[in-house]
């Protein structure tokens, strides 16, 4: 092989051969399943007609798998009862997971996802914003829906679909939302809400709000023409618009290798004209900073950011698919049982966790006493949450439009009247509900 | 305040007499005659919305017109002078991107934004029915009230413009129509276009509002310069009758009220009403009618399949089986998409209206 090779080949190989030892022994380049780069401890966002893109965008990252600061990591400045909280709520997010992912094994609920894995990706955004900024999610961003203050019972109504549910029963669980608090309704179809958060990012700039917007979305959601169509407006009318990338590896059953050949996500977001940067997405520190950067962006500067966080799906996309039959089984590096296995133990609760032990901020001891406090509320939430009557009949009707129509008022009475005259076969709708 | 005087010919809610101007037909002339209290002028229908989006911009601040070509005057003119008094900020140039547009207009509107947005033609529209359907339309329900997009108005110059072919003349009302939670405004001229612009802007439901793009410089009316909005939700009856009752839209009501007027010279006393809002529908309006004239007919430009005269068609049937004289006649255009060489026996012209309101009546 020497032979067909020429001396500048052979030389480049070499030095190649050497340059990747040294890497592999210093554990520089992530892992991750959506691109794998080198870290950096740099906060830069790469900006177009600025900035060269590299080969491979490089992975923004404060502290390592151990909780530990980098070489050359500047900490952003956060109180300690600020990094207490994140913790908790992640650790309540995950308490929250557990008991309602079991559930509907249990039959208890006809749906739940999870957010395992993803907490520091919503929870470190959504604590470096205002709480009147507006958050457009996904459905996977659980973290900053409970750091915004929304509660453990409200997310339980809402995925019993009882009365007190604010959707009236509507919608699947998860797909919460909170007018007052400034998050909008998640919802089942994936990418709409990416052109939507740029019109609001839009509004609040010609209001001079000084708010700005932040919209999630998978990294196979970033397939949906929704995604570039926005991050394209969203440029040429300067939005304060923060485009928030979880790329997790997998879009259901959907290994990122069937879902581009692009390096990533973030390099989109420079395409189409705006500073980007890809972080390490379970580094809660490394996720707040860039929020932080980009929110000081789109306010003093007026333009949107993309931020691609890397991260792992550790559970099933839902719990409506078997991920045994898809989930590729080997670790990235030697030594854990399964690519699974090698997530877990690099979680972001674990990191900061680890990080704040550390500092002497926190103990195992009172993160099992969080967990075991979280978990019963969790449950008792669950069970009260059962036990509260459906929503009136009357808002199957309601809310289609401001007023009821003469065409949903007629259904309406066409209803009840079926009702009132088939009552034995509807016995657990409430006959006072349909009485003439 | 401008009086005409003209032999009354029908009804035009909102004002106390009127006639219609056509300048489509050429045998008779319909002028529009309204007592209307402040000044009016002369304006062609595009001219008219061009005014209500004026009109607007100035009354809201936070109105926002944009679409493709919006800045420099629009395709049509109808946002012409707008950039000039309200600002790049407030009239903006979208890049070609409808699903992009409709999102960020949708976007605005849920917080608190009033976005008028313009699909340059409603054949283009579709790239953003996952918008329209799924998030506008749903947005209030889903969330149990505390979100809405009531303020999104979608503007589409639709249906026949006599050289349009496929993808320029298409009548899309009925994809949206079969969406609950959206409502579909269509108006026949001038006058109608800038009160139900202006109606459809300010209602607090998403609003899909095609404008018949034939009639932008030919339809030429008496048109209120001020501000004023005409119902939603209201149809129109243009002519007084008792033998039977046409239902029509958009510039489909001028091949109607023809027709009518050719029926008429035959003895058939004809009730010409516009539908105006397709969603939703004035079925009170039309049933009343009908169950004084035992005879419905209805026709529209787009293909006869799914149509919206089948809905009519269906309700009234229903509200009216034992009024019913004749069954319902449905004059729409073929199942086909538009053609360019054949538009003119594609269209349900004036003669097949004549031909089905003789043979209904008669029937």
């Amino acid at each position: 092989e020497g032979t067909m090779l020429c001396r500048a080949t052979r030389g480049q190989l070499q030095r190649h051969t050497r340059a990747f030892a040294a890497a592999a022994s210093e554990c520089t380049k992530s892992k991750f399943v959506g691109a794998s780069s080198e870290y950096t401890s740099t906060l830069q966002f790469f900006y177009p007609h600025v900035h060269d893109l590299p080969a491979s965008m490089p992975c923004f990252r404060l502290i390592d798998d151990e909780g530990v600061l980098v070489p050359g990591a500047y900490l952003p400045e956060i109180e300690d009862d600020k990094l207490i909280r994140m913790q908790n709520t992640m650790v309540t997010v995950n308490e929250f997971d557990k008991v309602f992912n079991d559930a509907q094994r249990q039959g208890r609920l006809s749906f739940y996802f999870t957010n395992r894995g993803e907490e520091a990706c919503s929870v470190g955004s959504g604590a470096a914003l205002e709480d009147h900024d507006w958050i457009w999610p996904q459905y996977r961003e659980l973290g900053a829906t409970f750091w915004r203050g929304y509660t453990i019972e409200e997310a339980a109504n809402q995925c019993c679909h009882n009365e007190l549910d604010r959707t009236k029963g509507r919608q699947l669980p998860m797909h919460i939302g909170s007018k007052d608090k400034h998050l909008m309704y998640v919802k089942s179809n994936l990418g709409q809400q990416v052109p939507a958060s740029v019109g609001a990012a839009y509004a609040m700039k010609l209001m001079k709000k000084e708010l700005c917007a932040i919209t999630y979305f998978g990294e196979g959601c970033a397939s949906e023409g929704d995604i570039p169509s926005a991050l394209n407006i969203a440029a040429v009318h300067n939005c304060p618009t923060i485009f928030f990338c979880r790329n997790n590896g997998y879009a259901i059953s959907t290994h990122t290798d069937d879902q581009y050949k692009s390096d990533g996500i973030a390099p989109r977001g420079v395409a189409f004209g705006m500073p980007s940067i890809r972080v390490d997405g379970n580094d809660i520190f490394a996720v707040y900073a860039a929020t932080k950067e980009a929110r000081r962006i789109a306010i003093e500067e007026n333009r949107p950011t993309m931020i691609e966080a890397m991260t792992y799906r550790i559970n099933a996309h839902s719990t409506s698919d078997d991920d045994s039959k898809y989930r590729r089984s080997e670790s990235p590096v030697e030594g854990f049982d399964s690519e699974r296995a090698y997530w877990e133990m690099r979680s972001p609760i674990i990191r900061l966790g680890s990080y704040l032990e550390r500092r002497g901020l926190w103990t195992s001891e009172q993160e099992a006493e969080l967990r075991k406090v979280q978990r019963a509320r969790s449950i008792k939430a669950l069970n009260d949450a059962e036990r509260v009557a459906p929503p009136h009949i009357d808002h199957l009707f309601t809310d289609v439009y401001d007023d009821i129509p003469w065409l949903l008022r007629q259904q309406g009475d066409e209803l009840r009247a079926h009702l009132r005259k088939y009552s034995k076969h509807y016995a657990n709708v409430p006959a006072d509900q349909y009485r003439e | 305040f401008v009086r005409h005087k003209m032999r009354a010919a029908g009804f035009l809610h909102g004002a106390r007499r009127a006639r219609h101007l056509c300048s489509l037909c050429h045998r008779r002339r319909f002028t529009t005659a309204v007592e209307i209290a402040g000044e009016t002028q002369k304006m062609t229908m595009v001219a008219a919305i061009n005014d209500a989006l004026r009109v607007a911009l100035r009354t809201d601040p936070a109105a926002v017109v944009f679409g493709e070509d919006v800045a420099f005057g629009g395709v049509f003119r109808a946002s012409m002078n707008l950039v000039e008094e309200f600002g790049p900020e407030r009239v903006l140039n979208m890049p070609i991107n409808e699903q992009g547009l409709v999102g960020f207009g949708i976007g605005m509107a849920a917080v608190g934004g009033t976005a008028i947005a313009e699909v340059q033609f409603a054949d283009y529209i579709f790239p953003a029915m996952d918008q329209i359907c799924n998030e506008a339309a749903k947005f209030r329900y889903r969330s149990g009230n505390e979100f809405d997009v009531g303020g999104l108005t979608i503007r589409a110059p639709a249906s026949a413009v006599g050289h349009g072919g496929h993808y320029h003349s298409q009548s899309p009302e009925a994809y949206f129509a079969h969406t609950p939670g959206l409502k579909v405004v269509y108006p026949r001229d001038a006058y109608t276009a800038k009160g139900l612009l202006l109606a459809s802007i300010r209602d607090k439901n998403p609003v899909i509002f095609f404008e018949p793009k034939i009639l932008y410089r030919a339809s030429v009316g008496q048109v209120p310069v001020g501000d004023y909005e005409l119902p939603l939700g209201k149809a129109d009856i243009l002519t007084a009758g008792k033998d039977i009752t046409c239902v029509a839209w958009g510039a489909q009501v001028h091949v109607m009220t023809k027709a009518c007027a050719r029926a008429e010279a035959d003895g058939i006393s004809c009730e010409a009403i516009d539908l105006a809002t397709i969603a939703p529908w004035d079925m009170h309006t039309i049933r009343t009618s009908v169950k004084k004239t035992g005879r419905l007919l209805v026709t529209h430009e787009a293909p006869l399949t799914g149509g919206f005269a089948g809905e009519i068609a269906a309700t009234i049937q229903d509200e009216c089986f034992d009024y019913l004289e004749a069954p319902i006649a449905r004059v729409t255009g073929a199942d086909t998409p538009f053609p360019l060489a054949f538009e003119k026996l594609y269209l349900p012209d004036e003669l097949k209206v004549y031909d089905a309101i003789v043979r209904t009546a008669n029937y």
